[in-house]
């Protein structure tokens, strides 16, 4: 077994500023991320913090890389007390201009073989992503179907 | 016969899509829709288990062809893939190509899975980790939005080499 590596690529009808301020800005994520609170907009040393629709805080992790439109990489731990505690991974974001559209490349690696957060992750990212396609798109995000999924696979186990 | 327990996922691409299963089903399996994000290409499709499957370049030569192994409405679309239309392609193995769709929420989920039956090398599994989100995206767009932006698609470096190379050593043969 080697160390688990998420890798996702879309390619969303919109210009990469746009899709920057997607991925940055609390007053858009709330909107796509499932009304999810994610500020990821300040400088390399700052934090990227996520509250979820309750309020309570989420995310308190380091940004490590920010060139806007182009680049941002940031640590990731979740504070939900459930979730298994493992230690912080990291969270590549990579925005390519192609004519008017823009190829987003999502890298979510630094985890340790048999990582539970890995599979969580692998299953949260298209989810989130296809909802921030299609609110860049239509101007209206997806509904969240975690829960839902949750539920079924817990039923099919 | 196509021995599906041979084959093992490679592949796996989820996107959700604002659409009923139905809406879905179409985009994968009516010409009309796939020429719009498919790179171009027509599906061709007997409706039935065990009938044939095809795509066809614009001229109607054939891209791809193969078998239908499982034909669900909405929710199950399965069938083998030979690529003929690239000269010595069609001596690679098949590969198979499987479209699940399930409701979530007022939307659905989308899992592509791409199962091949022997150690496809990452340079020729690269092929298809390239172009599967450029394709779904589009279709994810079609359906949506009703356009598919065009979304210009190679083989990723190093992709023909490898098949060159395959088509040469034939690891498949290998027991």
């Amino acid at each position: 077994m080697s160390k688990p590596i998420f890798v996702y690529v879309t390619y969303i009808a919109a210009p990469p500023e746009r899709v920057w301020e997607g991925l940055t800005k609390p007053d858009v994520s709330e909107k796509f991320w499932f009304g999810y609170r994610v500020n990821a907009d300040g400088k390399p040393g700052a934090r990227m913090t996520a509250f979820n629709p309750a309020g309570k805080q989420v995310h308190d992790d380091p940004i490590i890389e920010s060139d806007p439109p182009r680049k941002l990489v940031y640590g990731w731990k979740s504070l939900y007390k459930e979730l298994p505690d493992e230690r912080p991974s990291r969270v590549t974001f990579t925005l390519e201009a192609l004519k008017g559209q823009t190829r987003l490349t999502v890298t979510h690696d630094d985890f340790d073989e048999g990582s539970k957060m890995f599979d969580m992750i692998s299953k949260g990212w298209p989810a989130v992503l296809s909802s921030l396609k299609s609110f860049l798109e239509t101007g209206r995000g997806l509904e969240s179907t975690w829960d839902e999924e949750q539920r079924r696979h817990a039923g099919q186990a | 016969m196509t021995d599906v327990a041979k084959f093992a996922p490679k592949t796996i691409y989820v996107i959700y899509i604002a659409a009923t299963p139905e809406k879905v089903w179409s985009g994968l399996t009516d010409p009309v829709f796939t020429r719009q994000y498919f790179g171009g290409f027509a599906v061709d499709v007997e409706p039935r288990t065990g009938g044939a499957f095809r795509m066809l370049y614009p001229d109607g030569r054939v891209h791809i062809a193969g078998k239908v192994l499982d034909w669900t409405p909405p929710k199950r679309f399965s069938c083998t893939w030979l690529v003929e239309g690239m000269p010595g392609f069609g001596d690679l193995p098949e590969c198979i190509v499987t479209y699940d769709i399930e409701p979530a929420g007022g939307a659905v989920k989308l899992t592509m899975t791409e199962s091949h039956s022997w150690e496809v090398p990452e340079e020729i599994l690269a092929g298809g980790r390239s172009g599967w989100p450029a394709i779904l995206s589009g279709l994810k767009s079609l359906v949506e939005t009703g356009a598919a932006p065009a979304i210009a698609m190679a083989p990723p470096q190093g992709f023909m080499e490898a098949v060159k190379h395959a088509l040469s050593e034939k690891p498949w043969t290998r027991v």
